[in-house]
């Protein structure tokens, strides 16, 4: 297999891609997008959840949103070297990381803010946010401090 | 034959390949697991067989992977958060790709257990060995460890040289009753157990621990359905998507302890003659990977069993296991197949 010689690309820049909020994403993406983290705490059983779903994942419960404070420490992550998908081939090398929130569950997202080598499993990250259409947010995650 | 099993990436895929060969079956199967799928297409055909709903099932793969994927070669798709059912949305936002789920995996093991890159390297060299005395083999000129961890890194800390091949390649095998088979004129193998498992669908984000796979699950069930042990095992067909899926495969199939299959596919450990002889037809590294490998697990360990696996032929191979895994570490599906009356 030969690698390919890159492509001449003369197309305006692609966004990232934005979610379609559903009933159950809607509130988590438009917390983002306001600059929140939020995350699902069941009023039955205290379990607390993401990705967002109907029920709790635990007692099958009711669950109700609740706001996380942003912080976390990185589960485990990889340097992105190769990607020939827009818009994240001309992001290269970047990092796409799994953290944990101080709250419990895990979320995968990008790391930001820092050189892809630094990035450590264990390390404190927190959240920041980024509007990616007219309705919703992602949170990304930077170094603490 | 009165059964048909297949899968791929269309809904009613089976029926549409059994429409396009003239077949009409009264038993049909196209369970999808990703690359483990056609362990459980198998499982599944045992016990149809076993209660009587066909008696004999044909299970087939084809796929033109490499022929159709023309420019877009590179990461094994994903990436582009195109493909993203439903709350696979919450992960395919971030630019990963099915490579870096496996990297992720990997960089947890290696900081849990201390696994090193020259470790996992040490399975492609050793798949890389096998494929040299497989003619039909992709990749067959002996590689190094160093050729390994100084080839170009695709997600760290995985390499080129980390990650299997793409392929076009097909395979079948056919399940039917023990008084059937005793009719035809080669030796079967017989299903000496199965099971099969799941810890998440495509978010990664939903797998409870990156070291452990759904073949904790499913192995030890497998293997006690086969009334066996790990020890019993004489020859394994273990998915090998990346070096990193066989490490942990190892370990969750109990042939070595969490955390040491880094040493214990090092030094040669899964060629023939080491600790158990794995992929003997050079693996997805090297051999073969339109996509979803699993059933070249199957047609490697019935070729062993039956004494037809060439220059590397383990011998007196008496029982052999055929693991697959799907998706992104997602599914398991393990087979104990033996090549005796059990």
């Amino acid at each position: 297999m030969t690698d390919r010689p890159p492509v001449a690309d003369e197309r305006p820049p692609k966004p990232r891609p934005a979610p379609a909020p559903d009933a159950d994403s809607a509130p988590y993406w438009t917390a983002a997008h306001e600059g929140r983290l939020v995350i699902q705490h069941c009023t039955s059983c205290g379990n607390r959840q993401l990705y967002p779903r109907d029920r709790c994942l635990v007692c099958r419960g009711p669950v109700e949103w609740v706001e996380a404070s942003g912080r976390g420490t990185v589960y485990s992550f990889t340097v992105i070297r190769q990607n020939y998908s827009r818009p994240f081939r001309d992001w290269i090398p970047y990092v796409v990381a799994l953290v944990d929130l101080e709250e419990g569950p895990r979320v995968m997202t990008n790391i930001v803010g820092c050189e892809p080598d630094l990035v450590r499993i264990g390390m404190a990250v927190r959240a920041r946010f980024e509007a990616v259409s007219d309705e919703a947010g992602i949170a990304l995650f930077s170094p603490e401090g | 034959m009165d059964g048909f099993a297949t899968t791929g990436f269309f809904p009613m895929y089976a029926t549409g390949v059994a429409e396009y060969l003239g077949l009409h079956p009264i038993y049909f199967d196209e369970t999808n697991s990703g690359g483990s799928s056609f362990e459980v297409l198998v499982e599944h055909a045992a016990y149809a067989v076993e209660a009587g709903a066909a008696e004999v099932v044909l299970v087939t793969y084809g796929s033109v992977q490499l022929s159709q994927m023309g420019r877009r070669l590179g990461t094994g798709g994903g990436g582009g958060g195109g493909f993203a059912p439903g709350p696979a949305i919450y992960d395919a936002l971030w630019g990963n790709t099915l490579v870096g789920n496996y990297a992720m995996a990997a960089r947890r093991h290696m900081h849990e257990f201390g696994t090193t890159p020259e470790q996992l390297a040490a399975v492609a060299v050793s798949m890389r060995r096998h494929a040299a005395s497989n003619p039909q083999a992709q990749e067959r000129d002996p590689i190094t460890v160093e050729d390994v961890v100084t080839s170009r890194l695709v997600a760290d800390p995985l390499h080129k040289l980390d990650c299997c091949v793409i392929s076009d390649g097909g395979g079948a095998c056919v399940v039917t009753t023990e008084e059937r088979a005793a009719d035809l004129p080669r030796a079967p193998v017989y299903v000496l157990g199965a099971a099969h498992a799941t810890t998440h669908h495509l978010n990664l984000s939903a797998m409870p621990s990156l070291t452990v796979t759904p073949a904790a699950q499913c192995g030890p069930v497998a293997f006690a359905r086969a009334g066996i042990t790990p020890a019993d095992v004489d020859v394994a067909q273990l998915y090998d998507s990346f070096t990193i899926t066989v490490v942990l495969t190892v370990e969750d199939l109990g042939f070595c302890a969490k955390g040491e299959g880094g040493a214990f596919v090092a030094d040669g450990g899964l060629e023939v003659g080491g600790r158990l002889p794995t992929n003997t037809d050079g693996g997805g590294l090297s051999a073969c990977h339109p996509g979803m490998r699993g059933m070249f697990l199957i047609v490697e360990a019935v070729r062993q069993l039956r004494g037809e696996a060439g220059a590397t032929q383990v011998a007196d191979a008496r029982i052999a296991v055929a693991h697959g895994t799907g998706g992104m570490l997602s599914t398991g599906a393990t087979l104990v197949l033996g090549g005796e009356v059990p």
